[in-house]
């Protein structure tokens, strides 16, 4: 596709039609989608070009960094999962153009991986799951900071990263599906709050 | 370096600005026959390529957030160019012990790119602040005599609404609104119950075609900007007329420096610098009106000195940059069990709240004076940045539960903000900064900023209406909520301390975006800058057309009444340019 290719006016075109249609209810998706696939075809244009290379976290970090995600947010019976979603590529984007995040994330996972060698022996992705899950479920909750001081920068960096992954994965194809989120779209007349008992 | 050799062409009328009211000039100015050259600090506009409606989140790689995630102290990577807290280069400064933030854009059409399209009048007693109750001062206008010019902005941009006959909130010209979304008819049954007035609420969208613009598709992106042009804009509404006429001439990258006066004692020319090239330009013109929203419009008449006006021009009576106001802003979210129930459905409507709340005690004896109307919105909207970490922060853990916690959430929450008038007080100004200038070499503004006793009880007020509606309605109050707030998001005061929580409930200074009064109008020339129509006392032929003259900061958004304004303005000016007085 050739940049812009459905104009301003073509949507015009298309919105008159609908009305003279006088649908009430009358979606224009295909207009609507490529118009907005034209205008973001130069930035997804080298997005295409196989497997991700992370710009900011090592190899391993980043093989840490996905087990993580896919920890916070797993595929389920109903969707597909943050790895899925893309929410590592999306952190580490991030986390590339920002110091301070850096700092929290970097950081965050080397003393993930050092709480893991002084308690199991063995690096975070070298622990059993039985492992990784009771270290999780540690720094999963403030409130176990407050009885074990020695958790409270794992609960933090754990924190800002399931933010990050949230973001990540529900503003993904994937998650705004699971959301069940109807809309983006051109309607001719907006039809109000569907009746439902108590509404 | 100056240009010595002034150009040749001579306009009748020079614009600085063109957002709502540089751009309202400019239509009604080329349309009564003068010639216009219109100055703006920023680039042309371009809604095809420079407009991010319909796109989702994950068709961006920073899916909203911005680059390293700092989008949101902006209002998000979604947002209509060109708006910011900060603008590398063109910095201000705020007094010690002051708090202030000033929200510019530099693009034309200015903030009307992505504003919130409330378009409110201000009623009669707006107007009579002093006679009414011996506060601030009274417009040298009536409600009466700016009344025409309300019908002639709302025939010509087009606001949807409906006529209730609220105390002091007048009606206007309406298209009819849309219908209310689940949200609104849960807090409007509420408000019932507990006497507010909850009306359709009154927005610069068009619901019916209007002057070959289609009517609104309801996609809720309006703050995108919209490439139908269905809502307004000045840069696709009022621009396009004035260029229609052939009598226009937009000169972008133009950052307006000072306004130049001539030997007879009027202003003759502006300079500007041109950001393309760096080099300092003049453009000549019979008449100024200075357009460039209130704290720069200020600026550029401060630092436009003379031996004439030594502390600014038109500036005799000291009082530019003086009685600097923003609206009282408070706002509270609560979770809504009943909104879990709701099948999914299309909930997004027009970009902004479908309904909303006037104020409703006008007239009555309250503990503070003034009042403030009530904005409210949630929902099943588009998933965005940042949605989901109140419900992380609240049930923690990960994994399949969290998820669907998530879920069930989802829509769940509707956000609540008063906009409230703020009385002037003496403490809350701007002005030149002594120390500092801008990378174009431009003295910036210094900011310093205090809430009254009056702001603070009504901000408390509004938080005690708030949280009865949420208990009213069946919610709950969500305290600290990520989303309660965008300016505490873009603050990074995501959590209120509960030491702090009394001074949280008020906004700072300038985040409102509302901030006005800098030029006022007034009968007096010793109290005020500008007469009655927005000409200064000291200069004829230099008139102020956005919120800088604005003599109160009722709790209607001001952009309306900035466009009828700089209607009655132009039209005076067109008037004394037939009879040669210009």
């Amino acid at each position: 596709m050739s940049g812009n290719s459905i104009s301003r006016r073509s949507i015009l075109k298309a919105l008159s039609m609908g009305a003279v249609a006088g649908s009430v209810l009358r979606v224009i998706p295909l207009e609507a989608a490529e118009y907005a696939h034209g205008l973001i075809a130069a930035e997804k244009a080298d997005a295409k070009t196989g497997a991700y290379t992370p710009k900011f976290f090592p190899p391993q970090q980043y093989k840490t960094l996905q087990s993580l995600c896919g920890t916070i947010f797993p595929a389920d019976a109903d969707s597909g999962g943050a790895v899925e979603a893309g929410a590592p590529e999306f952190i580490d984007l991030l986390t590339s153009e920002n110091p301070e995040y850096q700092l929290k994330l970097g950081g965050g996972l080397m003393w993930l991986d050092a709480t893991c060698v002084d308690r199991y022996g063995k690096s975070y992705l070298d622990c059993s799951s039985q492992q990784q899950k009771e270290l999780l479920d540690r720094i999963a909750y403030r409130k176990n900071a407050m009885s074990d001081a020695s958790l409270s920068q794992g609960v933090e960096f754990f924190s800002f990263l399931r933010d990050l992954t949230a973001d990540g994965f529900f503003t993904s194809k994937i998650g705004i599906e699971y959301l069940g989120y109807i809309g983006n779209t051109f309607l001719t007349d907006f039809p109000g709050c569907p009746p439902v008992p108590g509404v | 370096m100056a240009q010595l050799n002034p150009p040749a062409k001579i306009y009748d009328v020079c614009i600085i600005g063109s957002g709502a009211g540089g751009g309202t000039a400019a239509k009604v100015l080329t349309e009564g026959g003068l010639s216009v050259v219109m100055l703006e600090a920023g680039p042309a506009l371009n809604p095809e390529t420079d407009f991010k409606e319909h796109i989702w989140p994950y068709e961006l790689p920073h899916r909203g957030a911005g680059i390293g995630g700092r989008a949101s102290a902006d209002f998000g990577e979604f947002l209509a160019p060109n708006g910011f807290w900060e603008i590398e280069g063109e910095p201000y400064t705020v007094a010690p012990g002051s708090s202030f933030r000033w929200f510019r854009s530099r693009i034309e059409g200015g903030r009307t790119n992505h504003w919130g399209r409330i378009a409110l009048r201000f009623g009669p007693t707006d107007f009579k602040a002093r006679s009414t109750d011996g506060m601030g001062d009274d417009w040298p206008i009536t409600y009466e005599e700016l009344a025409p010019y309300y019908d002639k902005v709302e025939s010509f941009v087009g606001v949807f609404g409906t006529k209730e006959n609220v105390p002091n909130a007048p009606d206007g010209v309406f298209q009819p609104p849309p219908k209310p979304r689940c949200t609104e008819t849960i807090v409007k049954k509420a408000c019932d119950t507990l006497k507010i007035t909850c009306i359709p609420s009154r927005l610069a969208i068009i619901t019916q075609p209007l002057n070959g613009r289609p009517a609104c598709h309801y996609c809720a992106q309006c703050g995108r900007g919209c490439i139908t042009a269905s809502n307004f804009s000045s840069s696709q509404v009022m621009i396009p007329p004035a260029q229609a006429t052939g009598r226009f001439t937009l000169i972008p990258n133009a950052m307006a420096r000072e306004i130049v006066l001539g030997k007879d004692g009027k202003a003759e020319a502006a300079l500007y610098i041109d950001k393309t090239t760096g080099s300092e330009n003049r453009v000549r013109a019979r008449a100024f009106v200075v357009a460039a929203s209130a704290c720069e419009s200020a600026r550029i008449l401060l630092n436009s000195r003379s031996s004439s006006f030594s502390d600014g021009l038109a500036n005799s009576s000291g009082v530019i940059g003086r009685y600097l106001t923003d609206s009282v802003g408070s706002s509270l979210a609560g979770h809504f069990p009943q909104l879990e129930k709701m099948p999914a459905h299309n909930h997004d409507g027009v970009g902004g709240m479908h309904m909303y709340m006037p104020w409703w005690k006008f007239g009555e004896k309250n503990d503070f004076l003034r009042g403030y109307h009530i904005e409210f919105g949630g929902g099943r909207g588009m998933p965005g940045v940042g949605e989901f970490w109140g419900v992380c922060a609240e049930y923690e853990g990960y994994g399949v539960s969290l998820k669907q916690k998530c879920r069930s959430s989802y829509g769940t929450v509707i956000g609540f903000s008063g906009r409230g008038e703020m009385i002037p007080n003496e403490n809350s100004f701007c002005e030149i900064d002594p120390n500092v200038v801008d990378k174009w070499g431009i003295p910036v503004l210094r900011f310093h900023w205090e809430w009254g006793e009056n702001e603070l009880k009504m901000a408390q007020h509004m938080q005690d209406t708030f949280r009865s509606i949420v208990e009213t309605a069946g919610g709950t109050v969500l305290v600290g909520h990520r989303k309660t707030d965008e300016t505490q998001i873009a603050e990074g005061r995501l959590h209120i301390d509960a030491s702090q929580a009394k001074r949280s409930t008020i906004s700072e200074g300038g985040t409102i975006i509302h901030e006005l009064g800098t030029v006022r109008m007034g009968n007096n020339p010793k109290t005020s800058v500008l007469n009655k129509n927005c000409q200064a006392h000291d200069v004829k032929n230099v008139f102020v057309a956005d919120a800088a003259p604005f003599v109160t900061n009722p709790d209607k958004n001001p952009t309306l009444t900035i466009m009828a304004l700089s209607w009655k303005t132009s039209d005076y000016l067109l008037d004394q340019a037939k009879k040669g007085e210009i």
